[in-house]
């Protein structure tokens, strides 16, 4: 079909040099115009992202805090990555980041579960869609304030309910450094199940409805139907819920900085929460810039290994 | 039957805390931490409340003023940016097309943390630090957006193109004529979202603004709790008051705003 059209192309060309000019110009004009929609979008890119992640990739080999002159700088090479080595609080990060994304599998979990009830009959479907999602629109903030009280250790409802039920001294919860983490974990969880649940219901809704009453003629009960139909057929869909919610969990930050601010005693530091603190607090560009080094290896290993499954693990 | 109701009591868990936060806002403040909760005030105060928290001490009204007003530009520009990249990309063919959206979609990838610093000292150096206009451009050109409406653009029969193109219009005109008014659902899908996302946002102005005029209500938010510490009442009036216009928003919108997440709507 290429070949084809080229010669065909060529055999113009041949025989009609004014037509020739003709259409060269009008290639000229559709890549111009082509270059001028994409123009306001990739000029912001470059200068907002590719840049900045460019100088990201530079300034993590320096030694400079950037209220002082430029002429401070000084590049120190691999010293910044050494010294994360040895940082107590990045280690912390690190494992709290892995233990943080526990909250992906039990969100998606939770999420199937409520996405396969409400796909069935049941009534008043818009409610629940909108009960369901009001976490994820609501603004962190607002939210975690409301968590805040909701947590108080002496007053709040949460424990006041346990200490009726006979439980005398409940966690502090988030002033706990046992259970900091976790109370995040569980907020952080009643936010995403919405997204999920959304992504679930539609991805439920593809599957061809013939599957079901094959199976149904066969005799097979609900428990075999999820086995064998439902879950190999939105696998697709629990895969990107899987990765799209692992990188979300690197970048949680406002639940932190509103709630504890990586406190009692970095239990809920996360990466992210440290390249702020190292960054916008001590000013230490470089070392901050390390660590958004190693974030963005995570992000990008991460993605590397969505490429790879989506084409053994995934069946379409 | 029985589903109904077994999904009903997961909802309300969903939903407890909303009530909570709603009904705190309209007690007075002694009655706040009562046990057994009274969901229902027994003491009214609410206008009370709400009237302090708006028209008291702490310039509130701006505060969601400057919010309306970055929110609503960066959906705007954003939603126009990312159209007319999308049409670029879709409905123009030209050999450095391809392999420049390879390179926009490969940003896509960088967690936007990780680009932080710099940003803040480029800012700094183009005096964009502390502006609304700095906030605004940097949700202003989304991927996701690009991507999202490209799908759509890509949806749209090229014959429809060829044949505006034979009768003499130029992209600009196919575009604003033909192309646009056919994706204009999932323009608003994508600005809703983008809305939503702006509202919510807390850590672009907690690095990016520094003047107290300027803030936004997220930042506005977590002041006024740590001012208001040991008044309950006020600061949940405060939080329904924030997560009020994206409700409103949301429930206008609620198909879009699902399609959209349906879609792929990723975060970003």
């Amino acid at each position: 079909m290429a070949s084809k059209q080229a010669a065909s192309v060529e055999e113009w060309q041949q025989h009609d040099t004014s037509k020739n000019t003709k259409k060269s110009r009008i290639e000229k004009n559709e890549s111009l115009a082509g270059l001028l929609f994409i123009s306001p979008m990739f000029i912001g890119i470059s200068v907002i992202v590719l840049f900045p992640i460019v100088a990201t990739f530079i300034l993590a080999f320096a030694d400079w805090k950037f209220v002082t002159g430029i002429d401070q700088l000084q590049w120190v090479g691999f010293d910044n990555f050494r010294a994360l080595l040895d940082d107590e609080k990045f280690i912390k990060s690190i494992i709290n980041n892995a233990v943080f994304i526990l909250t992906v599998p039990i969100t998606m979990i939770i999420a199937l579960l409520l996405a396969v009830i409400i796909d069935k009959n049941v009534y008043l479907k818009s409610y629940f869609k909108v009960a369901f999602f009001m976490p994820y629109i609501s603004s962190v903030v607002a939210i975690a304030v409301v968590w805040q009280v909701l947590f108080h250790p002496s007053q709040g409802p949460i424990n006041q309910v346990l200490m009726s039920l006979g439980i005398d001294n409940p966690p502090t919860w988030i002033s706990d450094p046992n259970f900091a983490l976790i109370s995040l974990m569980t907020i952080h969880i009643w936010i995403s199940i919405g997204f999920s649940l959304i992504v679930y219901i539609a991805g439920l809704q593809s599957i061809p409805k013939e599957l079901y009453e094959a199976a149904d003629i066969d005799g097979a009960n609900s428990w075999y139907k999820f086995k064998s139909i439902t879950f190999p057929m939105i696998s697709p869909t629990s895969f990107f819920l899987l990765i799209t919610g692992i990188i979300a969990s690197f970048k949680v930050f406002d639940l932190i900085a509103v709630l504890t601010q990586g406190g009692p005693l970095n239990s809920t530091t996360m990466l992210v929460w440290h390249l702020y603190e190292r960054a916008f607090l001590e000013l230490d560009v470089g070392y901050a810039s390390a660590i958004a080094v190693v974030l963005f290896l995570f992000v990008f290993l991460i993605t590397i290994i969505q490429w790879i499954g989506q084409k053994k693990w995934v069946n379409y | 039957m029985v589903s109904t109701i077994i999904l009903f009591f997961c909802s309300i868990a969903f939903l407890l805390p909303f009530i909570w936060m709603l009904s705190t806002s309209l007690k007075i403040e002694a009655d706040v931490f009562k046990y057994p909760i009274e969901w229902i005030p027994s003491r009214w105060n609410g206008i009370a409340n709400y009237q302090e928290v708006w028209f008291g001490e702490q310039p509130f009204y701006l505060y969601y003023w400057n919010s309306i007003k970055v929110a609503v530009l960066t959906t705007v520009i954003s939603a126009t940016v990312s159209a007319l990249a999308a049409y670029g990309f879709s409905k123009v063919r030209f050999p450095a097309g391809s392999w420049l959206f390879l390179v926009v979609l490969a940003t896509y990838m960088v967690p936007p943390q990780a680009s932080l610093v710099p940003q803040f000292i480029l800012y700094r150096y183009l005096g964009l630090f502390d502006t609304h206009i700095g906030l605004i451009l940097l949700g202003s050109f989304s991927v996701l957006g690009t991507f999202m409406l490209r799908q759509f653009f890509i949806g749209i029969h090229n014959d429809f193109i060829d044949a505006a193109k034979i009768d003499g219009a130029g992209h600009w005109r196919i575009f604003w004529r033909i192309a646009l008014p056919i994706v204009r659902p999932a323009v608003a899908t994508y600005a809703i979202l983008r809305f939503i996302w702006t509202w919510n946002d807390y850590q672009n102005p907690l690095i990016f603004l520094r003047t107290d005029a300027l803030y936004t209500i997220q930042l506005a938010m977590q002041k006024f709790t740590t001012l208001n510490g040991s008044f309950y009442t006020l600061i949940m009036a405060a939080a329904v008051s924030a997560i009020l216009p994206l409700l409103i928003v949301f429930i206008l919108g609620q198909k879009h705003v699902i399609d959209g997440i349906a879609l792929g709507g990723v975060k970003g």
